[in-house]
């Protein structure tokens, strides 16, 4: 059994395109068949993106992963039902169809083991994925052992072949496309309510039941309808890496539901395009990978929940963190001298809180001001510890030596306040 | 001498069923931790994601040997496992989605490659990677008994067998070894880590070793069977009994019985039903463990559903009997020692009444004449500490739980017949001013 | 009532009249959890216009006993009406707090957001939110005194500021019954008064507020009555009449080790799981 799985788009040249080539592709002015390849790919790209979004916030991402799996013994039990039944086994549609029934029955399997067996979630997944493609591929060495006709074919659904994309799948991946989006503006309130606080939704008469069917039917949706393209064990990945991508840089559902798109569209572009120009790069695959790559930039680069910016502000935490200690140290005890670092006292200095960049420098104007107002914080806090600690025991788990440091104006206010009202005085430091 | 047939499946046979056997215990076994930890996805996750560090120790060592290989795919397998505890940790992302995401890129990455090294002429099969190659296991038998024990054979071995020897002592000594650690570790990682075992280095530990079940698996049975493997036999023994001791060795056991089932039915059933060849042998031991899981689900005495059937059907008889007896003693007490069964069946709730009074008579507790009912020496006792039970939970009811009077009866209807201590009183009357019958013995 | 599958004869079909004024009325109420009853034939009348604290220990079935009220855990048995009516058609005039652990804050949404969806039931399916709906949100995160984070990310809000978007969102409802479920746990001082304000403007405005509370000491100050639960009600009624040292050691004095047991065995009959 050794066929070619995935296939490129063209296996025409095998040196690198030329620029023309490669503008002409990518404004789909290279022809009819390419063309609606990358139209198709791209609009993959978002209807995945955009109904990934809901299973990511619904945390639903894996069941995805079996319901796709699943989809093959639907295939090859189609493919030899529709032959045994005399009718062309080759025939698409025939094949999705029992695609979306084996994968129904599939996310159906995981239904009945968790409400009827002690199982839990993930077993409950891996078993219908795994099971379910084992019967899969007995179906597919039984079709190979039958001589009348060859599995040759089937294979694509299993890696996918994006070259095989016609017009008319663009234009059924833009119907599914159209049907996300009307879906996502008509009830994205639903959606969002059902997914971040179910009993909530539930009292005000949202029906979760019905929601969560609605996004399962989206999955499968989505799912069947790029098989042939992405192949049944990358399809998932149309539906994850989008929204999770998305997710570094937004904090409002909606703005992740657009960017989740965008990438979704941007990856099947590129990597359909690339396919196209290049030999030997199946499509699904390098789709996989530019959401991949998107997906490890938003990790690292993403402003706030980015990697590189995660580290910065931890290290500007610590440093001021060791600013405020010294300057405490130095206000408290001026003949007593902490230990320091030279790049400590340097940033010390250029920060104008030292006199000098010796170990025993002095403190500045600045730098004794500072270290007062450090001080004050830690006294304050520890005699609110001391004191009120009862009226709000969710904060007494911050550490003493790491709270003055991020206290702002507002919360000393009112641990003044709260302080006064328990009818103690704050402590005052003597200039 | 070896008889021809007998050498035809000695050669072709032998090897790949030792081969299933192997990978379905050693993932049988590792896959115990993972379904306890919820963690049965990561093994889904490392079999796919092996797929580049194969293709990439092939192409760099440009050589099939099963040690560069096994590197090139372990390297890739702990790969997977840290960038998805990287994701999930620092990316802050849902652990599904991580898997997900880290596992389809590098699938996706393996594909590519695989198609590279296709276009160098490299004969790689992408198709083992899902699901084997167990059919091409195979050696050339000798033709005489001492020749087959001899150590030149042992040379013959082809080496992923071998290697999936290796891994299964691997895994029996590594669960052996821990079984202790392990099991706290799975249980309570906190309680572990007070008690001085480092739950975190149990946890890589059970990592590498899911890692080294993929790695050492795919090449004979292809990644699918790792995970129904890794899954299957240790949800079918979960089904089966409350104790890890027994758990493990009964997937231990299911493991194989599905190997060697799944074994015969893919090589020698088809041949027999005339197909021209044999069918996927990895595929069919994954249906055949997944139909073991059905199976235990369905049949198992301790949770499965015709026991709890059963036991809820013996229940609903046992009440019904117990119901009958204490309205025919309600009935005695109130000085109508024989009553009628049409007077008795509105307040029975049951479909057949006869049938309940055949059971009781069966018993020795009622008889009948005629269309009357009457309770026996030894039906009168039973319908005493029924009534007993019944009254005292009234009582404790309204005078412990503060229920209303009104609304005890229905409960206390229930609680009589459950095998709970009866509640302790000295009160000779319940609530509604009826005597409490007197203890039997 | 059915515990076990065996129903027994009803002698309960005399179901009290109620009054369609008590904004809610328990009635014969049984919950089971997983199968396991965890309360016990609760009877409660919650009157109008007052601050209800539903106490009791852990496990003693506090939050089952407001999660069964909304049907959100079906009631093994029982009723539960709002001013006479089934929760369904009651449904316009009940707000509910959940406890602040049920949600994930890391999910993408603000506070103003968050505030948004008790409205969603007056907005109605599939209509966007309008600007004259995000200003009623705001005003009410304004009377939270939130409304400088309203476009904060919620995760981005301590403990108390979370929380009091979930009562910011309950208030928008615009209720004339609130369950709210340990709406005090964890908050600091500024939030628990924020909260205690709001209840009482609640109960001014002649509305019914049944709260999950768990400190004993503030009771009789926060509230004028209080259900005190283990898996049975052991009283129920006015603070000042019911709050006695009596009640309270029944209430925390452990629990009745044969009603648990009896749970127990409930719970095993009802799975057919071999008994004992």
């Amino acid at each position: 059994m050794n066929l070619t799985l995935a296939q490129s788009l063209t296996q025409t040249h095998d040196e690198m395109p030329s620029l023309r080539e490669v503008f002409d592709t990518i404004t789909l002015q290279s022809g009819f068949n390419t063309n609606a390849v990358i139209v198709a790919a791209s609009l993959l790209g978002i209807a995945g993106g955009i109904i990934g979004a809901f299973a990511l916030l619904r945390k639903r991402s894996l069941t995805a992963d079996a319901l796709s799996h699943a989809t093959l013994p639907g295939i090859t039990s189609a493919f030899l039902i529709a032959s045994a039944m005399g009718l062309n086994a080759r025939s698409l549609p025939i094949l999705l169809l029992g695609a979306t029934i084996s994968g129904i029955l599939g996310v159906l399997c995981i239904h009945l083991i968790l409400t009827y067996t002690r199982l839990r979630e993930d077993a409950a997944i891996g078993i219908v994925l795994s099971v379910f493609f084992g019967i899969g591929v007995v179906l597919l060495s039984v079709i190979q052992s039958t001589a009348t006709s060859s599995a040759a074919g089937l294979n694509h659904f299993i890696y996918g072949q994006t070259a095989a994309m016609l017009t008319a799948d663009a234009i059924l991946m833009g119907t599914i496309v159209l049907i996300a989006i009307a879906i996502a503006i008509l009830a994205m309130k639903e959606i969002t309510i059902v997914c971040f606080n179910e009993s909530f939704a539930r009292v005000t008469g949202i029906p979760a039941g019905l929601i969560d069917g609605l996004i399962l039917a989206l999955i499968v949706l989505v799912t069947v309808s790029g098989l042939q393209a992405v192949g049944l064990i990358l399809i998932v990945a149309m539906l994850i890496i989008p929204p999770a991508a998305a997710r570094f840089w937004t904090d409002r559902v909606r703005l992740l539901i657009i960017l989740s798109a965008l990438i979704g569209a941007l990856s099947g572009f590129i990597g359909a395009s690339v396919s196209a120009l290049l030999p030997r790069k199946p499509a699904g695959a390098v789709i996989v990978l530019c959401a991949g790559s998107i997906f490890i930039i938003s990790m690292l680069a993403a402003p706030t929940r980015g990697v590189i910016a995660q580290l910065i502000r931890h290290a500007k935490l610590k440093l001021q963190i060791a600013i405020d200690h010294t300057l405490e140290s130095k206000y408290q005890y001026p003949e007593h001298h902490p230990r320091t670092t030279f790049s400590l006292r340097v940033l010390l200095r250029l920060k104008g809180f030292t006199q000098s960049l010796s170990p025993s420098s002095a403190l500045s104007q600045s730098g004794i001001k500072r270290g007062r107002r450090v001080r004050r914080n830690h006294m304050l806090w520890e005699q609110y510890l001391i004191s009120c600690a009862d009226i709000a025991p969710s904060h007494v788990d911050w550490s003493v030596d790491q709270v003055e440091h991020i206290l702002d104006d507002d919360l000393i206010t009112r641990l003044e306040n709260e302080i006064r009202a328990s009818g103690l005085e704050v402590q005052e430091i003597q200039p | 001498m070896i008889s021809d047939t007998l050498r035809q499946y000695i050669s072709f046979d032998l090897f790949p069923l030792i081969s299933a056997i192997c990978v379905a215990l050693s993932c049988g076994l590792i896959g115990n931790h993972l379904v306890l930890r919820r963690q049965s996805m990561m093994g889904d996750a490392i079999s796919h994601a092996v797929l580049p560090g194969l293709v990439a120790a092939f192409l760099l060592a440009s050589s099939r040997s099963p040690m560069v290989m096994f590197l090139g795919a372990g390297a890739s397998a702990l790969v997977t496992v840290g960038l998805i505890e990287l994701v999930k940790r620092l990316g802050r992302v849902e652990p599904g989605a991580a898997m997900g995401v880290v596992f389809s890129v590098m699938f996706a990455l393996g594909v590519l490659m695989l198609e590279q090294a296709a276009a160098d002429h490299v004969d790689l099969d992408a198709d083992c990677v899902l699901y084997g190659q167990l059919e091409t296991l195979f050696f050339v038998a000798p033709t005489e008994w001492n020749q087959l024990f001899s150590v030149g054979t042992l040379n013959d071995i082809p080496t992923q067998v071998s290697t999936l020897l290796g891994l299964t002592i691997l895994v029996i000594i590594f669960k052996v070894a821990l079984h202790k650690e392990l099991r706290i570790a799975s249980f309570d990682p906190g309680l572990a880590t007070t008690q001085g075992i480092h739950a975190g280095l149990i946890t890589v530990l059970l990592m590498v070793m899911t890692a080294a079940c993929a790695v050492a698996s795919f090449e004979a049975v292809g990644s699918i069977l790792v995970i129904a493997m890794l899954i299957c036999p240790a949800s079918t023994a979960r089904l089966c009994t409350d104790r890890l001791s027994t758990q493990i060795k009964l997937s231990a056991l299911f493991a194989i019985t599905a190997a060697v089932i799944g074994y015969i039915l893919a090589s020698f059933v088809p041949e027999m039903l005339g197909m021209p060849s044999s069918l996927n042998a990895a595929g069919m031991i994954s249906v055949v463990a997944g139909s073991m899981v059905a199976l235990a689900a369905i049949v198992s005495p301790s949770h499965g559903l015709i026991a709890k059937s059963f036991r809820q059907r013996s229940l609903r008889k046992t009440v019904a009997i117990e119901d009958l007896i204490g309205l025919l003693y309600r009935a005695k007490e109130t000085g109508t020692p024989r009553s009628t069964i049409s007077s008795i069946a509105p307040a029975m709730n049951t479909k057949d009444i006869n049938q309940v009074i055949q059971a009781s008579t069966r018993q020795g507790l009622v008889t009948q004449t005629n269309n009357s009912l009457e309770l026996t020496g030894a039906g009168q006792a039973a319908g005493a500490k029924i009534i007993r039970r019944h009254r005292l939970w009234e009582g404790y009811l309204v005078d412990q739980a503060n229920i209303r009077p009104d609304n005890v009866h229905d409960i206390a209807e229930q609680l009589e017949h459950l095998p709970t201590d009866e509640p302790d009183s000295d009160t000779q009357t319940d609530p509604h001013g009826r005597p409490v019958p007197p203890h039997s013995d | 009532m059915t515990l076990l599958q065996t129903q027994p004869r009803s002698t309960l079909d005399a179901r009290p009249e109620h009054s369609a004024d008590n904004p809610l009325s328990v009635h014969a109420m049984t919950v089971a959890y997983h199968r396991k009853p965890v309360l016990w034939d609760v009877d409660y009348d919650a009157p109008p216009g007052s601050l209800v604290a539903i106490v009791g220990p852990n496990g003693a079935g506090k939050s089952t006993f407001i999660k069964a009220c909304l049907g959100l855990i079906p009631a093994a048995a029982g009723t539960v009406e709002f001013w006479g009516k089934p929760y369904k058609h009651a449904r316009a005039d009940i707000g509910y707090v959940p406890q602040r652990e049920s949600v994930d804050w890391d999910f993408p949404v603000s506070a103003l957001d968050v505030v948004c969806m008790g409205l969603y039931r007056k907005i109605g399916w599939f209509k966007p939110i309008r600007k004259a709906h995000k200003a009623a949100a705001m005003e009410s995160l304004d009377r939270m005194g939130l409304a400088d984070y309203a476009h904060r990310q919620i995760a981005q809000l301590s403990g108390g500021q979370q929380q009091r978007v979930f009562l910011a969102r309950a208030l928008v409802q615009n209720a004339e019954l609130y369950f709210m479920d340990e709406p005090f746990a964890g908050v600091d001082a500024a939030t628990e008064a924020a909260i205690i304000e709001v209840l009482r403007e609640l109960r001014s405005q002649g509305k019914t507020v049944i709260v999950v509370h768990h400190d004993l000491q503030t009771v009789p100050t926060y509230f004028d009555h209080a259900m005190l639960l283990n898996m049975r009600i052991v009283a129920a009624g006015p603070v000042s009449e019911i709050f006695t040292d009596e009640n309270l050691n029944k209430t925390y004095g452990g629990r009745l080790t044969l009603l648990a047991e009896a749970s127990e065995a409930v719970a095993r009959a009802q799975q057919g799981q071999s008994t004992k």
